[in-house]
């Protein structure tokens, strides 16, 4: 390979199914938990809450959380497995090698945020599939679907993998996701339109970014959504370019990874 | 042209604190380099700044003609390191491990390869076991396959035999002999002055951040042929005498002890004839011991005399 011009393709390779060994050891427990937290959420807002609140936007209200459900299930997924996925190297000195192998910053997170992604996109997918056995899906847009789904996993896998990098203990993998993210999901719309809300609550829920990605998660299932198509995408977008900034910056600075 | 060579290279870490300082090394290939030094002394950093781990804060580093920051990857795909902690991941099996170490340099699947550098290690019969099952030694095996699988040139063994058994500090002797003829360089850091002894073409003797000294470990083994035998005489004299003189002979405790120097490697070391010319100038002694400086002796003093310096 000829220095830095060409890619470290089997390293990508290397890391990718390293990371993605870790999921299949764990496949019971990986697959198991999104199906039984699904089937949950349905149980309890589906058929016991959503029986009594009538449809949203003119969407059974069942049907109107599964991408929320999604959504909430992606975020966390994508962010955890990615800051593990880093962080837990580190943690045992395996970083090592990683820091010593002829990879540039780009394949290293082409492989740890690629196989975070893929597990979390999968996930994703099992509970759409669950989904289906509770409510009639509808999918107006799938491709449009598939791009978000893309798009939100590659984007808070590489925000996980910035936190990964710069947690120093486990109490501080947990803290952003914990304190920041779920409650930002929670709040983002998953189980409500924000148009539902107050007109001040309606204004302070436009500068939580996750309403941004599930209201152009929904419009690409039921063609209806909080805030324009485009808003969603180009805030998505931002927060890419943010987190490949941050992932920029570490890696040229050797912060938390080289002294 | 060396294999690595090291121009002028300094690190000093945030905290202040000086690691390297000016440090010029250059190693040839297919030899067999031991670093010697204390605890502290620079060597895991010297190692890691090779190896990319490190950040130096000047100098040049080349390895095979590549430099460590430009050409990264030409210099990191020559190199195959093993550390000095134990650091596996527990729950990864050892098959996979040493796979992706291959993986990790760019280089496809080789079970073939593979399965030599396990059997060789004895490791093969463990190829399914998790890490976390294994020994701290046999966990030191399998970092050391990790550092074989991507076939490199040069091999850096940070404290390889620190905490291990007898068996595997010989197994592993045997294997860098192997990896000798097959002409990969070796460069190891030691506490152990066996080791270096044992193993080493060249030694270099790193302290504070310096090093003091790089030599022919046969040339230092000369040194260590020097031998001497000390007389304690019965009555003191003021002089060697002009009889004795074609001998290596020295007065010391105020006349009372004889010391002569010979070299234990020459074909006579005299010590009869000596004997003999004593006794005919009516010198005579009630005791005698002899001495040998080891290379442990010659590190430790270089450490102590460079320490009284600083």
């Amino acid at each position: 390979m000829n220095a830095a011009s060409s890619m470290n393709w089997p390293a990508v390779r290397a890391i990718y199914r390293f990371e993605m060994g870790r999921f299949w050891r764990t496949a019971g427990q990986s697959i198991l938990a999104p199906v039984i937290s699904t089937t949950l959420y349905f149980v309890v807002f589906g058929a016991a809450i959503g029986s009594r609140v009538t449809a949203v936007d003119g969407v059974p209200y069942g049907l109107f959380i599964v991408p929320g459900l999604i959504m909430l299930s992606l975020l966390t997924q994508s962010i955890s497995n990615a800051s593990f996925g880093i962080y837990f190297p580190r943690f045992a000195g395996t970083i090592y090698e990683i820091l010593s192998a002829p990879i540039s910053p780009l394949e290293v997170v082409l492989g740890f945020v690629g196989a975070a992604a893929s597990k979390s996109i999968l996930i994703g997918l099992i509970i759409l599939a669950t989904s289906a056995l509770f409510v009639p899906l509808r999918i107006d847009h799938p491709l449009w679907m598939i791009g978000f789904l893309l798009l939100t996993a590659v984007t808070f896998s590489l925000f996980g993998f910035v936190i990964g990098l710069w947690a120093d203990g486990f109490e501080k993998l947990q803290l952003v996701p914990l304190l920041v993210v779920t409650p930002l999901t929670f709040l983002g719309g998953s189980f409500y339109a924000i148009g539902m809300l107050p007109p001040f609550w309606h204004a302070v829920s436009l500068l939580n970014p996750v309403v941004y990605l599930i209201s152009g998660f929904r419009w690409a299932f039921f063609g209806k959504a909080d805030v324009n198509i485009a808003i969603s995408l180009g805030m998505t977008a931002l927060f890419l370019v943010i987190c490949l900034g941050l992932v920029t910056y570490i890696f040229r600075t050797g912060y938390r990874l080289k002294s | 042209m060396p294999i690595i060579s090291i121009s002028q290279l300094s690190k000093t870490y945030k905290s202040g604190f000086t690691a390297l300082r000016d440090i010029n090394l250059a190693i040839e290939p297919g030899e067999i380099f031991a670093l010697l030094g204390p605890n502290g002394a620079g060597k895991s950093t010297l190692i890691n700044i090779v190896c990319g781990i490190v950040t130096p804060s000047s100098g040049t580093v080349l390895v095979d003609g590549h430099d460590i920051a430009g050409d990264y990857r030409a210099a990191r795909r020559t190199i195959g390191l093993v550390p000095q902690e134990l650091t596996t991941d527990a729950f990864e099996t050892v098959l996979n491990t040493v796979s992706f170490s291959r993986g990790l340099f760019g280089l496809r699947p080789d079970p073939g390869h593979i399965e030599r550098i396990l059997r060789a290690l004895s490791l093969w019969d463990k190829r399914d076991s998790r890490l976390m099952t294994l020994s701290g030694g046999m966990k030191r095996r399998v970092l050391i396959a990790k550092a074989l699988s991507h076939e490199p040139r040069v091999l850096f063994l940070d404290e390889p035999t620190a905490g291990v058994d007898v068996e595997l500090r010989q197994d592993m002797w045997r294997l860098v002999r192997e990896l000798r003829q097959q002409g990969v360089t070796v460069i190891l850091t030691t506490h152990y002055i066996e080791e270096a002894e044992e193993m080493a073409d060249r030694i270099g003797v790193i302290r504070r951040g310096e090093i003091i000294l790089v030599e022919e470990k046969a040339a230092l083994m000369r040194k260590l042929g020097r031998k001497q035998l000390t007389l304690h005489l019965q009555q003191p004299i003021a002089s060697v005498p002009p009889d004795l003189g074609d001998y290596e002979l020295a007065l010391a405790g105020d006349g009372r002890e004889l010391v002569y120097t010979y070299d234990t490697r020459a074909e006579r070391t005299g010590i009869t004839g000596l004997l003999t010319g004593l006794a005919a100038a009516g010198i005579r002694f009630n005791d005698l011991h002899t001495e040998q400086s080891s290379l442990e002796d010659i590190f430790v003093g270089l450490v102590r005399e460079e320490g009284a310096q600083a």
